[in-house]
């Protein structure tokens, strides 16, 4: 397949969750109430934090598939999806914060300081926050060396998201322990490849 | 009416709860002595909310029922929504997952075991346990520990009418209650990564389970429990948090000590053995201080006060008098 059409379209990959829920969000408002449940603005929620997970493993998939398949045109997608990553948490917590709990601010700040799953949540949006804002190339060029260290932060931003996760399951952890074994092993080949290199 | 054959819609679909409310008020209006008119208005919301695959017998019970006093007069949960949002582990932890997962189960024929300090103990046929019991329907506010709400018209038996039946001793200071435990029907029980121990167990003070709004339910929205709901048996006990109400009870054990509860033995700092619903008093997780009244739209969440003992402390508060109700959630 042609790289350059790969590369050229790769942002509709990028926003197709986004057209799904926008979708339903027409839906919901025009045709049929329903159409996101009972209880629409926790179902976005739960939504956009699955989206924005999907696109923090697939960030954290890219070299190592990288170095399997040897598609360097992904490698340069990389920074897209982390920018992608943090633009589903960020309506995460929009759905949050706006649908929700319909901006009662007394009420956010509650729990920002006695939730612990809301705080490591927040401490994570920071990082990815971070790691956004400096994904462009303007970033890339003036922190030189010190980019690649920054943008290590998303290996503890995953940690603490895996967190998060923990603490909001109920009844069960197999979806957590599924994504905590993606990341392990990634953070583990990540590392043999560091001490290889060193 | 009669359902199309063979096509996708069914009466479900077109009736409307209003249509169920009515003929409630009309069921109401008729009050005592018109069973006979009764059965046949039932019936018909029978085949409005799907099929129902109940043994006869509990049809006609459930058929029988009568209308309570304790029943809210707010607006009901549409069946959909009652039936198919739902937090049952046992079939998945997806609010969609009971429906979906939760046909394969089979919820008849039914045993129930008494033991413990009561002169009934044995194991009992549903039918034999439930004969001549009156059903009634209670319309009652279920709130869960999650936040939300719903409104919802079950069928049961007053749970007292059930104990007394059984015996108690007068040494019984709790009764516990135990869920089916059936790994091969219900993928939850099955899962290696499961944070409850299974089968699932709750516990009442006996004080508790004699009250009056106590109810062992038979059914919902006139046709007897879907198997999401806790088919063919479960407690509702409407001024606590909805984990305590157990569903589909297979074991119930009179006993002289506090049981230890499937949640209080995950979480006893998240869950205790009272659970009663109280805007006061906060689980770190979720804000109980007020609740969203389901359904809820996108743009307006339909957020209401959460009332102590979920709006029933008339009746129900004298049972904790002197107690702390923030030392014993
Ligand atoms: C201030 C920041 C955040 C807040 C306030 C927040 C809040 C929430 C809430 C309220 C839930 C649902 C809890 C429940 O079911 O009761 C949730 C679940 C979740 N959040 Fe967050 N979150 C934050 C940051 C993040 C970030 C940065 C991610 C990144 C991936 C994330 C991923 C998830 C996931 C995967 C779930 C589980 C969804 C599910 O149950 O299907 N969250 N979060």
């Amino acid at each position: 397949m042609d790289k350059m059409l790969l590369t050229r379209w790769f942002w509709l990959f990028l926003v197709l969750p986004f057209a799904f829920a926008g979708f339903r969000v027409v839906q919901v408002v025009w045709y049929d109430a329903s159409a996101l449940g009972p209880d629409p603005a926790q179902n976005l929620v739960d939504l956009f934090g699955t989206i924005a997970l999907w696109f923090l493993c697939a960030v954290l998939l890219v070299t190592p598939v990288q170095t399997v398949i040897k598609a360097r045109w992904l490698l340069r997608q990389r920074r897209a999806l982390g920018v992608a990553c943090f633009a589903y948490a960020l309506l995460h917590w929009l759905s949050y914060a706006g649908l929700l709990l319909e901006w009662q601010w007394q009420n956010l700040g509650q729990d920002l300081l006695n939730r612990p799953y809301v705080i490591v949540g927040f401490l994570a949006g920071l990082m990815l926050l971070v790691l956004a804002a400096t994904s462009n190339n303007a970033s890339v060029r003036v922190l030189g060396l010190r980019w690649r260290k920054l943008h290590r932060l998303v290996y503890p931003a995953a940690l603490l998201i895996l967190i998060h996760m923990f603490w909001v399951a109920r009844s069960d952890y197999t979806e957590v322990a599924l994504y905590s074994a993606v990341v392990l092993l990634l953070l583990l080949h990540r590392s043999r490849q560091r001490a290889k290199s060193a | 009416m009669k359902a199309p054959v063979g096509g996708k819609l069914t009466e479900r679909d077109v009736t409307p709860e209003t249509v169920y409310l009515n003929r409630r008020q009309y069921l109401k209006a008729s009050a005592v002595g018109a069973a006979a008119l009764m059965a046949p208005t039932l019936k018909a919301s029978e085949s409005a909310y799907g099929t129902d695959p109940a043994p006869l017998w509990l049809k006609s019970q459930n058929k029988q029922a009568s209308p309570s006093p304790f029943s809210t007069t707010e607006k009901l949960t549409p069946y959909e929504y009652v039936t198919g949002y739902n937090n049952f582990y046992e079939f998945g932890t997806g609010k969609d997952d009971p429906e979906k997962y939760g046909q394969d189960f089979k919820p008849h024929p039914w045993q129930v075991t008494v033991s413990g300090l009561a002169e009934g103990t044995g194991t009992f046929d549903l039918e034999d346990l439930l004969k001549g019991l009156g059903v009634e329907e209670r319309i009652y506010r279920l709130r869960c520990v999650e936040a939300w709400s719903m409104v919802i018209p079950w069928l049961g038996v007053p749970m007292a009418a059930l104990l007394q039946r059984l015996k108690p001793l007068s040494s019984a200071r709790y009764v516990a209650f135990e869920t089916v435990y059936r790994p091969e029907e219900m993928p939850g029980q099955a899962s290696f990564f499961a944070a409850i121990d299974y089968p699932y167990i709750e516990g009442l003070r006996m004080d508790e389970a004699m009250h009056p709004l106590t109810l062992m339910a038979t059914g919902v929205y006139g046709r007897s429990l879907p198997n999401q709901n806790g088919a063919p048996l479960r407690l509702v006990v409407p001024w606590k948090y909805g984990f305590k109400s157990i569903k589909s009870i297979r074991k119930i054990t009179f006993t002289d000590r506090q049981p230890q509860t499937t949640w209080e033995k995950s979480n006893a700092r998240e869950y205790g053995f009272y659970a009663n619903v109280n805007p006061a008093v906060d689980h770190p997780r979720w804000r109980q201080s007020e609740e969203r009244r389901l359904p809820s739209a996108l743009f307006s969440s339909n957020r209401v006060p959460t009332l102590p003992f979920n709006g029933y402390a008339e009746s129900v508060a004298s049972l904790y008098q002197g107690m702390d109700l923030r030392k014993y959630y």
